[in-house]
């Protein structure tokens, strides 16, 4: 808050308030906690933020530069640049990008549907069913997929009865494909969660005023509403990089940790599971996607801007 | 418009509903039927993508070793070996971050509302940090940087999950924040005598109640969901328990564990907001509106 509107409250409070004569006795002690006041009232969530989330991604850093025996060194980065790690990011990065895209799309969809059906039990259910399950994962949810498409899952037996295999279309519930099925589990939601309030700025009169000038339902999304929800679309699918990118205990229950990931080639060095000693390439892999979603941050921040520029 | 003729009342009438509740289907009732047809086929795949699973679970855990129906699972669960102790722990970790995360997420967002909604960005970005920073990659760093007595304790996790639950307890707040009149209560309450304390607890609090239960019901399904941090430090809450007791002993039991959570949680969360809602509504006929 400028000083110029902490005088202008100040001379509001002493027009509308009884104390005005109280108000002179301190007004310079107030004057000063009240312009340090916003500093104070936001510093405990700046403070944990940062013993949170900067603290642990600083030590992130800062292991992934030193040796086990301490000193700076560059052998981690270098390992995990090559070989089997560089292929542990590939696949990530391949698995983001596979399930944002797909879900990211349906999710519009399914938001748009759910947001025009006008129905508040529906759009009830559908919201908190999202809260929930965009928070959904790890065995839980590997469980429930292997007793729906495992090899005596119900669905399996279902399409069975009806004449199709899944297998003969290269699907399988632990490889690449399988995990990108399950992880829609949690994408969609969390895509519905994110879409809905972009959705709910667009204005109906737009569209009026497009069918009032003879345009399509189609020429109205091609010209007006897919332009608009764009930047919230490309914003949202940049969280769902992140979330599938991020994610490591659905992959690991899934894939017993055989597929290369990369998170769970970080947790292959914390268990414990690789040699003895070598944690800091741990500490490496895991600087190596703080680099990646950095990157992915300031895509979104960037995006934001523009999104929240139409959305007001 | 009060003082034009009667035909004019009623199209503001008209207009003003039509803006209220955003209308998509203005057009021609083919184009209407073909949407609903559109939107009907969209919802029965997400909602088959969604609740098979959950019956296909359900299915598991109420067989019995014969393939039988059977309630056995459910009732062997809370005789588990180490249940009722990986129980304890979730709950009062549960507890201690639900009580962290309202106290210090509801003054700031509240705070930021009122007096810095210039900051609202900064929060934005800050609070959706934690979906996309790895959780994995924070308890690397959180074990490789914190002092010895921190990593000692349970509540370490606590720390973590207030924020890991950040983006979902600060979005809620802040759509409650944004449906209400903030600056006008406020207000009303400060020029009536309210001191800030008073504010907060008698007038925004109950004001922002249903996304504060949302937040606290989003909380408590994280606090039993999460797997990845609890698993790295060696603790044994829910989610880990029931990945071990799966590898000791394989059976419907931990399904039965797991289906219960997420259930369990989602008719929670169905509860809080419609109870929640049915009250509001009640409140509002007294007062005669």
């Amino acid at each position: 808050m400028s000083s110029s509107e902490v005088a202008a409250s100040d001379a509001s409070t002493s027009v509308l308030g009884s104390g005005a004569a109280t108000l002179n006795n301190n007004s310079r002690l107030r004057r000063v906690l009240r312009r340090s006041e916003p500093t104070f009232a936001i510093a405990p969530f700046l403070i944990y933020a940062f013993l949170g989330l900067g603290i642990p991604s600083l030590a992130v850093v800062y292991q992934a530069f030193h040796a086990q025996t301490g000193g700076w060194t560059l052998y981690n980065i270098r390992l995990v640049t090559h070989g089997v790690f560089l292929v542990g990011f590939e696949n990530s990065i391949k698995l983001g990008l596979i399930s944002s895209i797909v879900p990211g799309i349906l999710g519009v969809f399914l938001a748009y549907a759910i947001q025009t059906s006008h129905s508040n039990v529906l759009r009830r259910l559908t919201s908190t069913a999202s809260g929930v399950l965009a928070n959904f994962g790890g065995i839980n949810l590997t469980f429930m997929f292997i007793a729906t498409l495992g090899s005596t899952g119900i669905l399996t037996y279902w399409l069975h009865d009806i004449g199709i295999n899944l297998a003969n279309f290269g699907f399988n519930l632990f490889t690449f494909s399988g995990v990108l099925f399950v992880y829609m589990y949690f994408q969609l939601p969390l895509m519905v969660l994110v879409i809905t309030p972009a959705l709910g700025g667009l204005r109906p009169s737009w569209r009026e005023a497009a069918e009032n000038m003879g345009a399509s339902s189609w020429s109205y999304w091609r010209h007006v509403g897919i332009p608009v929800l764009m930047p919230s679309i490309l914003g949202g699918m940049l969280l769902l990089f992140g979330s599938a990118f991020a994610a490591y205990a659905t992959a690991e229950s899934l894939t017993l940790g055989l597929v290369a990931l990369s998170p769970i080639q970080i947790g292959n060095f914390l268990n414990g599971n690789v040699i003895a000693g070598e944690t800091h390439v741990g500490y490496a892999i895991a600087f190596g996607m703080l680099i990646i979603l950095t990157v992915t941050m300031v895509l979104y921040s960037l995006v934001r801007k523009r999104a929240s520029k139409w959305l007001r | 418009m009060a003082t034009l003729s009667g035909a004019g009342s009623i199209f503001e009438v008209a207009e003003a509903e039509n803006e209220a509740v955003p209308s998509y289907s203005t057009g021609s009732p083919r184009r209407r039927r073909r949407i609903r047809w559109w939107r009907l086929v969209v919802l029965l795949l997400a909602g088959a993508y969604f609740l098979i699973p959950i019956y296909a679970g359900i299915k598991f855990s109420l067989q019995n070793v014969e393939g039988h129906f059977s309630f056995q699972a459910y009732r062997a669960l809370p005789s588990a070996p180490g249940f009722t102790g990986a129980l304890t722990l979730s709950l009062e970790l549960a507890v201690a971050t639900m009580v962290v995360s309202t106290l210090l997420m509801v003054p700031t967002a509240i705070y930021v509302h009122i007096r810095l909604p210039q900051l609202r960005r900064v929060l934005d970005v800050v609070t959706v940090m934690p979906i996309v920073i790895p959780p994995i990659v924070l308890i690397v760093g959180v074990l490789g940087a914190f002092p010895e007595w921190a990593r000692a304790s349970p509540y370490l996790l606590s720390f973590m999950y207030v924020i890991l639950a950040m983006p979902f307890v600060y979005r809620s707040l802040d759509a409650g924040l944004g449906a209400i009149d903030l600056k006008t209560l406020t207000e009303a309450s400060r020029s009536l005598g309210g001191n800030w304390i008073k504010t907060l607890w008698r007038v925004i609090l109950p004001n922002i109640r249903p996304a504060l239960l949302s937040a606290t019901v989003l909380t408590l399904a994280l606090v039993f969901g999460e797997y990845t941090m609890a698993s790295l430090d060696l603790w044994t809450t829910i989610p880990v328990w029931i990945v071990q007791f799966s590898i000791s002993s394989d059976g419907p039991v931990q399904v039965a564990a797991s289906m219960l959570g997420l259930v369990g949680t989602w008719i929670l969360l169905i509860a809080v907001v419609s109870l929640d809602r049915s009250q509001s509504r009640r409140s509002h006929r007294k007062l005669g509106a």
